[in-house]
C-alpha cells in the first residue's frame, strides 16, 4: 500500500543513478539532459515530483491513445490511413515534438509522455493478458513515432541505446555473399546487395524474421539487413517492456490496495480491458450544448441517439415503463445531452403516462430524477478508512504493513529498500520513490459537496449491471443476440441494409467482441462517413453514448451552417 | 543363482509389472539434476495420470518414484513457482518459464513414404528415415542456430526425441520457439495434400532459403540411400504416380515418362529417378530453361518431402508441453529410452536397445565379489548394457552444467564492473 505521510523530502538514495531528479521549472524550453530525444525506451524510471492530478491526467491521455490505436488496429485500415489517423489523434492527446520544433516545450511534453507510460505500467502489469495488450499497443505507438521521427534524430537515438547489434564487416559479407543474396527480395540486383548493410543479432531477437525465413542465420546469429532494422528495434522495445512489466508485477503485488491510487489504476485497467479509452466525458457546453426541451427529445432520439439509448427510449415509449437500470441509463444520458431538470420532470411524467398516478410519480420517481441531477442526496462522507486531504503536499510510501491504511509518518522512503531486501531490482524501488512522491491535490471524489451522478460511458454500460431478461438497458451490440441485433438495427437506422458489406462489418466486429467498433461503424454509415472516419474527428471511435450524440448533432449543425447565408449562421452562434 | 532358470526369469520381467519397474527405478535409473520448480507428470498403472508434481531434491524424487512406481513419467517446464503448490497459488502465478527446447519425430508421420512397416512397427530399415532426420536436424540446430548441448533420445518405440539444454534454448519464450519451429517446418499438410513442401514463397521457380539449401545437400545422399535403394519408394505404379503428381505436368516430360514406366513395371526406383533426371536434362539441352528450372526445383522439393525431418511442431512450440523422460521404460516394448549418438544414428538399431527384462536379468548375474572394484563400489547400472548410455547422458549433463557455471561466473563479473 502507499501510505500518505507528511514528510516532504525524499532522503537521498545511495545509488546516484536512480537519483536523476529534475525540477521541471528549472529546465527551460528545449531539449534537456533527461530527454535528449523524442523517442524513449523508458529504460529508466523517472524520479520526478508529480502531483496526483498529473498522475491521473498523463495516464488518461496515454490510455486514450493506446485504446485508440488498439481499436484502429481492429478496423483493418490501409496503412496510410491508419498512420494518418494515429497522427492526428496523437497531435491532440499526446503531442511529442522533435528537437527541431519551435515554440514547443519539448521537455514538458516528454515529461508527460514518460509519466503516462510509467503510470500505465503499474496499471497493466497485473495480468498476462493486460501485459501483452499493453506491450502490443505501446509497441505500435513506438513504431508510429519511430517511423515518423526525424531521420537524424532517430539514428542518434538508436546510437544512444547501444543495442548490441554487430555490423557485419566486408569480409564476412563477402564470405556469405550467396547466402545473404539468397535472402534478399527476389530479383534484387548486384548493386542493391553492395549497398546494403547487415547486422548480426541472436536469432531469437527477431522471431518474426526467422519464422518467415527472411533472414540468413548462422551460428545462432541472424543476419538482418538495414532495411529490416525496424524489426530489431521493435523487438528490443517490446522485449524490454515485457520483462520490465513482469518484474513490476512480481514486486508490486499489493499496489492496488492503495486507497487513492488503487481506484485510478483499476479504472485505467478496466477501461482498457473493455477496449475503450478512459472516456472522461465532458459535456460540450458550447458545441452542441443547446438546451433540449421535453418536446424535442423524440426528434433528437430519432436522429442522434446511439443504439443503446435508442433501444431504451423506444421501450419507454412503448411500455410507459423502464426498469431501474434502464431508467438510470436514460436519465443520465438525457441530462448529458442538455435536458435540464425542469424539462426532465415533465418529460418523464409524460412518458410514464396514465399508467402511473401523479402521487406515485412524485413520491418515487421525481426523487430519483432529482438525485441523478445532484439535487437530492446525502452529503458524501469520507469512507471511514481514508483520511481527509491535507492542504499541504504529503508523501506516499509503500508499506507492506497489514494493519491497515493509517498514517505512519515514521516510514521513510529510504527504509523501503531495507525493508525489502528481496526486491531484485533497484529500478522497482526507485519506481516507488517516484510515485511515492505524489502530492495531494484537491480530489473531486472527496469533495464534501453534493455531486451529481456522473454520466455513464460505454465501458460502464458494457461491463456493469449486466441486464437480465426483463431489462432493456445495456449495449445492444453486447447484450442482444446477433439476430435481434440485426433486426433492431435495421428498424432503427434506415440507412443500414440487410446483407450489405457494412452490415457484415458490423456483425463481424460484434463477433470478435469489438462492440465499440461496431457502434462506430453504425455511426459512420448513418452519417454518410466512410469507413475509418470514426466520429468524423480524428477517426475517433465511440467510447461514450453522449459523445456519439454530441458528434451527431455537431455534424448536423455543420451541414445546416453550410447551407445558410453567413450572417444568419453568425446570428445563430450568438443566439 | 541357478543358471537353469535363466530363461524363465527373463520371461517374468514384464515391463507392465510393478515389481519390475520398482527394481528398475531402485537400481538402474540414473540420478538426474532436478529443479524444485520443475513439473513431473506420472502415469500410474491403469492409466492414472498425475500432473504438477515437483520435488525438493533428487532423493525426494527418487523416493516418490519408488513409492508411486509409475509405468512412465514425463518432464515439463520449470515454473515460476513450485507446481505442487498450484492450488494455493494466486491464479496466473504458475507460469512456465524455462524449458529445454525439445523435438519429437515419430515414425507414424512417415507411413505414406515407408514401405517396410506401418503403424506401430519399426525396423532397422525404416529407422533410416529417422537417421536421416537426425543427421540434418542435428546439423541445422548446431550450425544454423548455434546450439551445442543436444541430447537425442530413442523414444522407446518408433521415434526419437531431442532435448536441447543450452542456456539460450532454456530461455526461449513460446513466440521464439514458434518462430524456430516454423522455420524448420518444411514438410507440412494433411494426407489429403500431395505436395507437402511449399517453401519457395509461393513461386515454384524461386531459390531455397540458404539454410534449406544446406539441408538439401545433406539430404541428397540420404535420399539415394534410403528412398531410392533401401525403401524403393517409386517402385509400384501408385508410388511413381505419386512422384509424377509432385512435378510440373508437362506433356513432353511427365506424360512420356508415364507411358514409358507403364511398360516397364520391373524398374527399380533408382532407375526411374535416373529416367527423370535425364528427361529433365534434355529440357536444358533444348533451351527450355524456364521449364527446366521448374522441374529442377520440383525435384528438390521431392527430396525434401521424402527425407526432411517430419517434426511434431506442437511439441516444440510450447514450454508447457510434457515429454517422456530419458531412461524411462516404454510400457509397450519394455525398451529403455536411451540416448542416441547422432553421429552414429544410422547404425542405431531399435531392436537391440536393452529392455527392462534383460537389464534386471543382468543384475541378477552380478557376481557378489565384483562389488568392490578398485576400491569403489560400482553402481548397479555399470554391470549392465545400460552403462554406455548412462555414460553418454552423464557426459551431456556435465557439459551443460559446466557451461551454466561459466555463464554464471561471467554474469557476476559483469555485475561487479557495473558500479
Ligand atoms: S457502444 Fe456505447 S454508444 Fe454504442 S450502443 Fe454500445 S454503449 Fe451505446
Ligand atoms: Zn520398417
Amino acid at each position: 500500500m502507499f501510505k500518505p505521510t507528511t514528510r516532504h523530502n525524499i532522503p537521498a538514495s545511495s545509488d546516484p543513478r536512480l537519483e536523476v531528479k529534475l525540477n521541471k521549472r528549472a529546465s527551460g524550453v528545449g531539449s534537456s539532459g533527461r530527454w535528449p530525444y523524442r523517442l524513449n525506451f523508458y529504460d529508466r524510471p523517472p524520479t520526478l515530483d508529480i502531483t496526483l492530478e498529473e498522475f491521473e491526467t498523463c495516464a488518461i491521455s496515454r490510455l486514450r491513445v493506446l485504446s485508440h490505436i488498439e481499436s484502429l488496429s481492429h478496423r483493418s485500415l490501409p496503412y496510410a490511413q491508419l498512420s494518418a489517423a494515429i497522427s492526428t489523434y496523437l497531435k491532440q492527446h499526446l503531442p511529442l515534438a522533435s528537437n527541431t520544433a519551435r515554440n514547443v516545450n519539448t521537455d514538458e511534453e516528454r515529461r508527460r509522455d514518460e509519466i503516462g507510460h510509467w503510470v500505465l505500467r503499474l496499471a497493466f502489469c497485473r495480468s498476462p493478458d493486460l501485459r501483452s495488450r499493453f506491450v502490443r499497443s505501446e509497441t505500435s505507438l513506438f513504431r508510429h513515432r519511430f517511423e515518423t521521427d526525424d531521420v537524424s534524430e532517430r539514428s542518434a537515438f538508436l546510437r544512444s541505446l547501444q543495442l548490441d547489434w554487430q555490423q557485419v564487416d566486408e569480409s564476412e559479407k563477402a564470405m556469405y555473399a550467396d547466402q545473404l543474396k539468397g535472402c534478399m527480395a527476389w530479383g534484387s540486383k548486384e548493386d542493391a546487395f553492395r549497398a546494403e548493410t547487415w547486422f548480426k543479432v541472436p536469432w531469437y531477437n527477431v522471431p518474426d524474421l526467422v519464422g518467415s525465413r527472411r533472414v540468413f542465420i548462422r551460428g545462432g546469429m541472424a543476419y538482418v539487413p538495414q532495411s529490416q532494422q525496424i524489426s530489431l528495434v521493435l523487438q528490443a522495445f517490446s522485449a524490454r517492456l515485457e520483462k520490465a512489466l513482469e518484474l513490476t508485477a512480481k514486486n508490486l503485488p499489493r499496489l492496488d490496495e492503495d486507497e487513492r491510487l488503487g481506484p485510478v489504476i483499476d479504472h485505467l485497467a478496466a477501461s482498457f480491458l473493455s477496449g475503450l479509452g478512459a472516456a472522461e466525458y465532458q459535456s460540450s457546453e458550447n458545441s452542441s450544448g443547446s438546451v433540449v426541451t421535453a418536446d424535442m427529445v423524440d426528434d433528437v432520439a430519432r436522429k442522434h441517439f446511439p443504439p443503446c439509448m435508442r433501444n431504451v427510449y423506444e421501450r419507454l415509449k412503448k411500455d410507459h415503463h423502464l426498469k431501474h437500470f434502464g431508467r438510470l441509463q436514460l436519465v443520465l444520458f438525457l441530462k448529458g445531452i442538455g435536458l435540464p431538470l425542469d424539462e426532465a420532470i415533465p418529460f418523464w411524467r409524460k412518458m410514464y403516462g396514465a399508467s402511473m398516478s401523479d402521487d406515485k410519480f412524485n413520491k418515487e420517481y421525481k426523487y430519483n430524477i432529482r438525485h441523478s441531477y445532484g439535487q437530492e442526496g446525502r452529503r458524501a462522507n469520507y469512507p471511514p478508512k481514508s483520511s481527509p486531504p491535507s492542504p499541504e503536499s504529503s508523501q506516499l510510501v509503500y508499506s507492506r504493513s497489514t494493519r491497515g491504511l493509517h498514517l505512519d509518518p515514521s516510514i521513510r522512503v529510504s527504509s523501503v529498500e531495507s525493508r525489502f531486501p528481496s526486491l531484485e531490482s533497484r529500478a522497482i524501488v526507485s519506481l516507488f520513490k517516484s510515485f511515492g512522491n505524489l502530492r495531494r491535490i484537491a480530489d473531486p471524489s472527496v469533495d464534501p459537496t453534493l455531486t451529481p451522478l456522473p454520466l455513464r460511458s460505454c465501458q460502464q454500460i458494457l461491463t456493469q449491471n449486466q441486464p437480465g431478461t426483463q431489462d432493456s438497458h445495456g449495449c445492444p451490440f453486447r447484450h442482444f443476440s446477433p439476430d435481434n441485433l440485426q433486426s433492431f438495427l435495421l428498424s432503427s437506422y434506415p440507412q443500414l441494409e440487410r446483407s450489405s458489406p457494412e452490415m457484415r462489418d458490423i456483425m463481424d466486429s460484434v463477433k470478435s467482441a469489438h462492440y465499440h467498433v461496431a457502434c462506430t461503424r453504425v455511426f459512420e454509415v448513418t452519417h454518410g462517413l466512410k469507413k475509418g472516419d470514426g466520429l468524423g474527428k480524428d477517426a475517433e471511435s465511440v467510447s461514450h453514448p453522449n459523445k456519439y450524440t454530441d458528434r451527431s448533432r455537431e455534424l448536423e449543425r455543420e451541414k445546416l451552417d453550410a447551407l445558410k447565408p453567413k450572417e444568419e449562421a453568425d446570428d445563430l452562434m450568438q443566439g | 543363482m541357478p543358471v537353469a532358470v535363466k530363461d524363465e526369469v527373463m520371461m517374468d520381467y514384464d515391463p507392465s509389472s510393478p515389481q519390475v519397474m520398482n527394481a528398475f527405478y531402485r537400481r538402474l535409473f540414473p540420478p538426474a539434476k532436478l529443479f524444485t520448480h520443475r513439473e513431473f507428470a506420472f502415469t500410474l498403472a491403469g492409466d492414472i495420470y498425475i500432473r504438477y508434481n515437483s520435488f525438493h531434491s533428487a532423493d525426494d524424487f527418487k523416493k516418490e518414484v519408488l513409492r508411486l512406481n509409475p509405468s512412465r513419467f514425463e518432464i515439463g517446464p520449470q515454473y515460476s513457482a513450485r507446481p505442487r503448490d498450484r492450488k494455493t497459488l494466486a491464479t496466473g502465478a504458475l507460469q512456465p518459464q524455462r524449458r529445454e527446447l525439445v523435438f519429437d519425430i515419430d515414425m507414424t508421420d512417415y507411413d505414406e513414404i515407408r514401405t517396410c512397416c506401418s503403424d506401430k512397427k519399426i525396423c532397422r530399415r525404416c529407422w533410416g528415415y529417422i537417421a536421416a532426420a537426425v543427421k540434418v536436424l542435428d546439423h541445422t540446430l548446431r550450425e544454423t542456430f548455434g546450439f551445442r548441448h543436444l541430447l537425442w533420445v530413442y523414444s522407446g518405440r518408433r521415434g526419437i526425441h531431442c532435448w536441447i539444454s543450452d542456456a539460450a534454448a532454456l530461455d526461449l519464450n513460446d513466440d521464439q520457439r514458434k518462430s524456430l519451429v516454423t522455420f524448420l517446418e518444411v514438410v507440412k499438410g494433411s494426407s489429403q495434400q500431395a505436395k507437402k513442401v511449399n517453401v519457395r514463397g509461393g513461386r515454384d521457380d524461386a531459390e531455397l532459403h540458404p539454410v534449406l539449401k544446406e539441408s538439401l545437400d545433406v539430404l541428397k545422399p540420404e535420399f539415394v540411400r534410403v528412398c531410392l535403394r533401401d525403401q524403393d519408394c517409386f517402385k509400384t505404379e501408385r508410388q511413381w504416380e505419386a512422384l509424377l503428381s509432385l512435378l510440373p505436368q508437362d506433356r513432353e516430360v511427365s506424360s512420356a515418362l508415364r507411358s514409358q514406366w507403364q511398360s516397364q513395371p520391373d524398374l527399380s526406383s533408382e532407375e526411374r529417378w535416373l529416367d527423370l533426371v535425364s528427361a529433365v536434362g534434355e529440357l536444358k539441352k533444348n533451351g527450355k530453361t524456364a521449364l527446366f528450372h521448374k522441374y529442377e526445383k520440383a525435384m528438390e522439393d521431392v527430396i525434401l518431402q521424402y527425407t526432411y525431418p517430419r517434426i511434431d511442431a506442437e511439441v516444440s512450440k510450447h514450454r508447457n508441453h510434457l515429454l517422456k523422460s530419458p531412461f524411462v521404460v516404454h510400457p509397450g516394448t519394455g525398451r529403455v529410452c536411451v540416448p542416441v549418438n547422432p553421429a552414429l544414428a544410422e547404425e542405431f538399431d531399435p531392436e537391440t536397445v536393452p529392455t527392462v527384462g534383460e537389464l534386471l536379468h543382468e543384475l541378477n548375474g552380478i557376481p557378489a565379489e565384483s562389488e568392490e572394484t578398485k576400491g569403489r563400489k560400482m553402481e548397479d547400472y555399470e554391470h549392465t548394457a545400460l552403462k554406455p548410455y548412462v555414460d553418454m547422458f552423464v557426459k551431456h549433463v556435465a557439459a551443460v552444467l559446466r557451461d551454466a557455471r561459466m555463464s554464471r561466473k561471467s554474469v557476476i563479473k559483469e555485475e561487479n564492473t557495473d558500479f
